[in-house]
């Protein structure tokens, strides 16, 4: 673990919105190191998804510094070193499913033959092999997702930001796709930040849970998920899983708020 | 196939009730013995159609040019506002308020006016009056829709560091697309209006408005509705091609919303 390589580091980061005299980041430190699963946890207005943005570098941070693969964020940013994810899927609706995910490769600059061929390896990673030709509006809630997160993964950015991805879908699909997100992570090896509001996601997917606590908002404590992988559907059953779960919920009790 | 099959079934109602609105206009006429100059019968109006096709086809199109000029002139200039607008704040927040205030402005009562600022007797002048009739509704639809991506598509496109003017060719536009052809529609038919109702005030002999105008003026009543058929026949052809160009534009759209 120690001699991995560090993706993210946030340094000192502090974020306050002058509008409504806010302070949505207080002093925030944290670190992710290669291969990663890091869920950051906490109730609303902990300034969970602020600090996806300001590592995504779309809000800029009032003081301290954002370095992702060792570059400034806005940096980082402009190489297209991550791949972001939103609650809702973000397809633009007069692009067909083939031409969503190609979007960022369009913008890199690709031939056509090599997007063909990679969006057919995306449809592939995620299970919509024959809806490459539906527009979004044909699609369910599951598979837009789905084609949300192929998008993200097809210019292969070795660090992906979720913002709540799974939250808008019912409890089954939202099971079946942590369960393929995990995999592709595998598959990939790549970094995941991850914002959730449900405790049992961030213990079942993450290898770090960060519980953050609003007004301001900062970060009340962190959880290792030492659960073994491959974590399959059993995995939710097991007593380390309950156990961890508690230690995430009385964590957020104490600490984030939830008195 | 089942297509074809639903939309033909779409269109019986429709067809039906054109029917029971001409049979009934035919009905009134014999119950009642209405005069000729009052209201026609279907048949005579038809009649004088084909009839009088020497002048009233190439009224029609001359008119429908000056209207088709109009709503190109108009929509563009409506578009090109919009897209400005939109681009720089300032120049929205100083014309916005007058662009709804003159919208509220009954343009047609300018008529007379545009014919004496760009001579009565020549098409620009009803151009213009089209074109005006045209510029805001396109204007209005066209800033809205410039404005209807979703904030979290922006984001995403700066996630990939994208410029600005990427963003409006890429997101910006293509969201627009449905406003403005929705304005386009309008426009179609605010054309035909002004063109004609500019040809009530003077023009051209050989114009529609002022065929069906003089028409009326000397009795020739059934003419005169064979000329507003006419105008209703070209007004539907521009308003058609409008819709066809729609459906080959904005192909991503739910069939039954279009």
């Amino acid at each position: 673990m120690s001699e991995q390589e560090t993706v993210v580091r946030v340094e000192n980061v502090t974020k306050t919105f002058p509008q409504g005299k806010l302070t949505a980041l207080q002093d925030i430190d944290l670190e992710l190191k290669t291969g990663e699963f890091v869920s950051l946890i906490g109730p609303s207005g902990c300034g969970k998804s602020t600090l996806l943005r300001v590592i995504g570098d779309l809000i800029a941070p009032t003081s301290g510094t954002v370095t992702v693969n060792g570059k400034p964020a806005k940096q980082a940013r402009a190489d297209r070193d991550y791949g972001i994810v939103f609650q809702d899927s973000v397809l633009f609706e007069w692009r067909t499913v083939n031409k969503n995910i190609q979007l960022p490769l369009e913008l890199l600059g690709w031939d056509r033959a090599k997007r063909k061929a990679r969006v057919e390896e995306m449809l592939n990673l995620v299970e919509l092999n024959n809806f490459g030709d539906h527009y979004p509006w044909q699609l369910s809630g599951g598979m837009q997702q789905r084609a949300s997160i192929a998008r993200a993964l097809a210019f292969e950015p070795k660090l992906l930001l979720m913002d709540e991805p799974f939250g808008a879908l019912d409890e089954m699909t939202r099971e079946r796709l942590n369960l393929e997100l995990l995999s592709i992570w595998q598959q990939l090896q790549s970094t995941v930040v991850f914002v959730t509001h449900s405790i049992s996601e961030a213990v079942f997917l993450s290898t770090r849970v960060i519980v953050m606590s609003p007004r301001p908002g900062r970060i009340a404590g962190a959880v290792n998920i030492d659960l073994p992988f491959p974590r399959t559907v059993e995995t939710r059953e097991e007593p380390r899983f309950f156990e961890l779960v508690t230690e995430v919920r009385e964590l957020l009790r104490r600490r984030g708020g939830l008195e | 196939m089942s297509f074809v099959a639903k939309r033909a079934g779409e269109w019986i109602p429709a067809l039906i009730v054109f029917a029971a609105t001409i049979a009934l206009w035919w009905g009134v006429i014999a119950y009642w013995h209405i005069q000729q100059f009052l209201l026609p019968s279907p048949k005579a109006i038809v009649q004088s159609f084909w009839n009088d096709r020497h002048t009233l086809w190439p009224a029609g199109w001359y008119t429908f040019k000056e209207a088709l000029g109009g709503f190109a002139i108009g929509s563009l200039l409506g578009m090109i506002s919009a897209t400005v607008i939109g681009r720089f704040r300032t120049v929205g927040t100083a014309f916005m308020p007058i662009a709804i205030a003159a919208n509220a402005v009954p343009i047609i009562a300018f008529a007379p006016i545009f014919d004496v600022w760009f001579d009565p007797l020549s098409p620009h002048s009803k151009m213009a009056i089209a074109a005006v009739l045209c510029f805001l509704p396109v204007m209005v639809n066209t800033m809205r829709g410039l404005q209807s991506a979703s904030p979290r598509q922006i984001e995403l496109m700066r996630s990939y560091a994208c410029s600005d003017l990427e963003i409006w060719r890429r997101v910006r536009v293509p969201a627009a697309l449905p406003y403005v052809f929705t304005a386009l529609k309008v426009a179609s038919v605010l054309s035909m209006i002004g063109a004609i109702v500019g040809e009530y005030f003077g023009g051209s002999f050989n114009a529609l408005g002022v065929l069906i105008n003089n028409d009326a003026n000397i009795f020739n009543f059934v003419q005169a509705w064979a000329g507003i058929l006419v105008a209703s026949l070209l007004g539907l052809a521009l308003y058609g091609g409008v819709v066809l160009s729609e459906r080959l534009v904005v192909r991503w759209v739910p069939p039954e919303t279009l």
